[in-house]
């Protein structure tokens, strides 16, 4: 009621809601998940300019020239950039309501994350087996961090997708489902986001210093 | 005058949805435009197309802010009437925050190098 109530008796108008009007259920999800995303986005954006800080600091180690290697990086990007498509794919297909095709794209888009999980895990052995691990320099620290929180991400947004293809293979595409699948969505996408300031500021800028 | 509000804000929700999806022609063309804008700058660094490294640092950060504008638009749907324009002030007031952060720390840490006498310059002196 957005009523001021009663103002004959208690003397003096009431200037809130006296009583909140009912929403659908998960009516502000998207907002509320779109401003996690944002303050997640500031998490990268400090180690962002904590990389751009001690990106160039060797300590007479490794540089980034001696340990990436562009094409794999390059096949890393594919990876993303495609379970990013698959993902769109799976947002569509449930639109339409092919609960199938709905878990076959989400599959799809899970193998393509594994892959760069798989792809950028053995990156990282490599590095350490050949001495660059996250101690031996300030731009491996502060390499390590930034691209394995990336990595962390991506890895939380895998559990959470297998989750998601459990809940849809046991409920339906039922409106609860439907609006989770929509914040994987977001959330995916947005890993593809951070993946491009990675690859554009740590790879490819560093080869080129 | 309560159903007003009521219906007003039915109405309003119907908005934030409808803008929340995308087609199959506007997710091929995101992903059309993202592998064009990723590829280029791959390859302008593994070839060295361009003379002079400045040039092709500046040209390579130019194509991930578009590319990022790109994502925004066609795979997270972002405009600036989707959920009343809650998302839009998020994110500007997120790259503000983005913007100060990074250039600040990139700023002040630059001046610290450059007025503090590095160690190898110390050396050299003797």
């Amino acid at each position: 009621m957005t009523v001021a109530v009663n103002p004959a008796q208690s003397g003096e108008p009431v200037f809130y809601l006296a009583d909140e009007h009912p929403h659908p259920e998960g009516y502000s999800t998207s907002l509320g998940f779109w401003i996690y995303l944002m303050s997640d986005c500031l998490i990268f954006a400090i180690l962002f300019a904590t990389f751009g800080v001690l990106g160039g600091n060797y300590a007479a180690g490794p540089a980034p020239k001696d340990l990436f290697e562009l094409p794999l990086v390059a096949v890393n990007t594919s990876m993303l950039l495609l379970s990013s498509i698959t993902y769109g794919f799976a947002m569509l297909t449930m639109q339409q309501n092919k609960i199938g095709q709905t878990q076959m794209w989400l599959a799809i888009t899970g193998l393509f994350g594994a892959a760069f999980i798989g792809i950028e895990l053995s990156e990282f052995a490599h590095m350490i087996h050949e001495g660059a691990t996250p101690q031996r320099s300030a731009f491996l620290s502060a390499f390590f961090t930034l691209v394995g929180t990336h990595g962390l991400h991506v890895t939380c947004g895998l559990i959470w997708l297998v989750t998601l293809m459990v809940q849809v293979w046991k409920f339906g595409l039922i409106e609860a489902n439907r609006r989770r699948l929509m914040c994987l969505s977001m959330f995916w996408h947005f890993l593809d986001v951070v993946w491009i300031g990675v690859f554009t500021f740590v790879y490819l800028l560093g080869v080129l210093r | 005058m309560n159903t007003d509000t009521h219906a007003a804000h039915a109405d309003d929700h119907h908005h934030g949805d409808s803008h929340a999806h995308g087609s199959f022609s506007t997710y091929m063309l995101g992903f059309v435009l993202s592998v064009v804008l990723t590829a280029i700058p791959f390859w302008l660094v593994m070839s060295g197309a361009l003379p002079s490294k400045q040039i092709t640092a500046l040209v390579i950060m130019a194509f991930a802010v578009v590319q990022i504008v790109v994502h925004m638009i066609y795979f997270l749907h972002m405009n600036t009437t989707s959920e009343n324009g809650w998302s839009m002030m998020a994110l500007i007031f997120t790259i503000v925050m983005v913007v100060i952060a990074l250039s600040g720390s990139l700023w002040v840490m630059n001046h610290l190098n450059s007025n503090m006498m590095p160690i190898h310059q110390m050396t050299g002196m003797k």
